[in-house]
């Protein structure tokens, strides 16, 4: 069972991973008893799984994630949203109503008008239907104020961290609410506009630097180094 | 009254005559830029360089200089080209105006439909084009400067430009063509040698596969010759894999040096 790499290498579409008794995992395939990439990535080998941790990939779907979107087109029974995704996802009038939802007698764009942001859940997709959406959760509705920080989506893991590390260290260090969307949109709203520039620093960095170790410490730091500097000033 | 030697004016040409030189080779097997005949341009190449697009490369091949962006996969405009099992990969190979002597117009020729054709064929047995049925793959492929062998080079770009955009596939396309000028098999055919030569090969491949996804002739070749053709453009093709392959790293490399350091 020969591998040909070895763990966390940089590896591009094609490259020849393992042979013979392996899985093929998140970004590969298998093909004649040989597992190559199929994207750009850092190759991880877990037991018998090959797997290879994208560095650039887009979003896909799935259900039960947080989503943050934008309304595209509000049509007779609901509303059309640009989820980041290679499809858009539907929301129901229904969902967001109480009561039973008419067509007639509603005035949806007073309730989402194109444009607007909202943040979501996923209640259903598969790739033979667009996904759709709901708001019916704490948490989920319309943006009112913050800012916006898109990255790849393949990074969001990384911003969360390990059992959300990275995240709280952010919140906590920034004095900032971070709401992560897994399509790769991230919503900041702090105090002052300086704290929301450092999140967004933060962010920037993790994006740009997640495929190297010892993430936590230089985002950490970072952030001291700037908030000293800001009161400084 | 004032004396004013009269200006000599030349008539401007509006045609300027294809000259065509002619020895294309040397005595000693060098060629008019002074390559050799299994030698490749020179080649450079970059990948995510433009911010709007989902996906991009550029690379210098030579006098070449062509553009890659990819989109997608995304909804499917217009709606009725959607498949229901399968993603759509749409290529539009163009020359701009100014890629060529002689102004070309920008209005897509019978060439360049063929071409985005051929392209598009040559690309899509390395994508995973299943994975996300009801969608559009597009991509564009600009020529800012063309000395032959477009084709080719757009085919390398734009397969590193789909890589990019993070767009599932099986191996990168790398292409070189490969032909036979003044009596002599060579390598990588510059603009005056495909025009002046006997044949033209131009062939994709996709390196860790070995599997050949384009392969055209333009000329006369025997079999013999060929064959040949074929295998100095595969060599050709894995000297350019090496490249591709460093610049599609070479963006995340950087990174970590300037981080370790």
């Amino acid at each position: 069972m020969p591998l040909f790499y070895e763990k966390r290498q940089l590896v591009t579409p094609g490259d020849l991973l393992a042979e013979d008794n392996y899985i093929a995992g998140d970004n590969t395939y298998k093909d004649n008893g040989k597992i190559y990439a199929s994207r750009i990535g850092l190759v991880d080998y877990e037991a018998r799984k090959v797997h290879v941790v994208a560095l650039k990939a887009f979003y896909v779907p799935s259900i039960e994630d947080t989503v943050i979107g934008k309304v595209v087109e509000v049509t007779t029974g609901g509303w059309i949203v640009d989820i980041n995704a290679p499809y858009f996802a539907m929301l129901r009038a229904s969902d967001v109503i109480d009561r039973p939802f008419k067509p007639q007698t509603s005035d949806l764009p007073s309730i989402f008008d194109v444009g607007d942001l909202i943040i979501a859940k996923i209640v259903a997709y598969d790739r033979t239907r667009d996904p759709l959406l709901t708001i019916h959760e704490p948490g989920l509705g319309k943006i009112m104020r913050g800012q916006l920080v898109e990255i790849t989506p393949t990074k969001i893991p990384r911003v969360i961290g390990r059992k959300g590390s990275m995240v709280s260290m952010i919140k906590r260090e920034t004095g900032c609410q971070i709401t992560i969307g897994q399509n790769g949109l991230i919503l900041i709203s702090g105090k002052t506009p300086d704290d929301e520039r450092l999140a967004v620093m933060a962010l920037h960095k993790i994006e740009e630097e997640s495929h190297i170790s010892g993430l936590t410490d230089r985002v950490t730091e970072m952030l001291r180094k700037e908030k000293e500097g800001v009161e400084h000033t | 009254m004032l004396n004013i030697p009269k200006r000599k004016t030349k008539k401007k040409r509006l045609k300027r005559p294809q000259k065509k030189p002619e020895k294309l080779i040397d005595k000693d097997d060098t060629r008019l830029d002074g390559r050799k005949l299994n030698e490749l341009r020179p080649v450079k190449i970059e990948v995510g360089i433009l911010g709007n697009a989902d996906g991009s490369a550029y690379i210098e091949q030579g006098k070449n200089k062509i553009l890659a962006a990819v989109y997608g996969p995304k909804e499917v405009h217009p709606r009725h080209l959607a498949r229901p099992d399968r993603a759509v990969l749409r290529c539009r190979y163009h020359m701009a105006p100014f890629s060529v002597d002689e102004r070309k117009s920008p209005a897509p020729s019978r060439r360049e439909v063929e071409l985005s054709k051929v392209i598009r064929e040559a690309l899509e047995p390395s994508i995973f084009v299943e994975y996300y049925p009801r969608t559009s793959i597009d991509v564009f492929i600009e020529v800012l400067q063309a000395d032959g062998g477009t084709r080719c080079a757009g085919i390398t770009a734009a397969s590193l430009a789909l890589a990019d955009a993070g767009i599932p596939m099986r191996d990168l396309v790398v292409a070189c063509a490969a032909g036979k000028v003044d009596g002599c098999l060579v390598l990588d055919l510059m603009d005056v040698e495909d025009k002046g030569g006997e044949a033209d090969v131009p062939l994709a491949l996709m390196p860790n596969l070995n599997a050949i996804t384009l392969l055209q002739m333009d000329g006369s070749l025997t079999i013999e010759e060929f064959e040949k053709a074929i295998n100095l453009a595969l060599e050709g093709c894995k000297q350019l894999y090496t490249l591709q392959k460093e610049a599609l790293k070479s963006k995340y490399v950087a990174v970590k040096e300037a981080v370790e350091e």
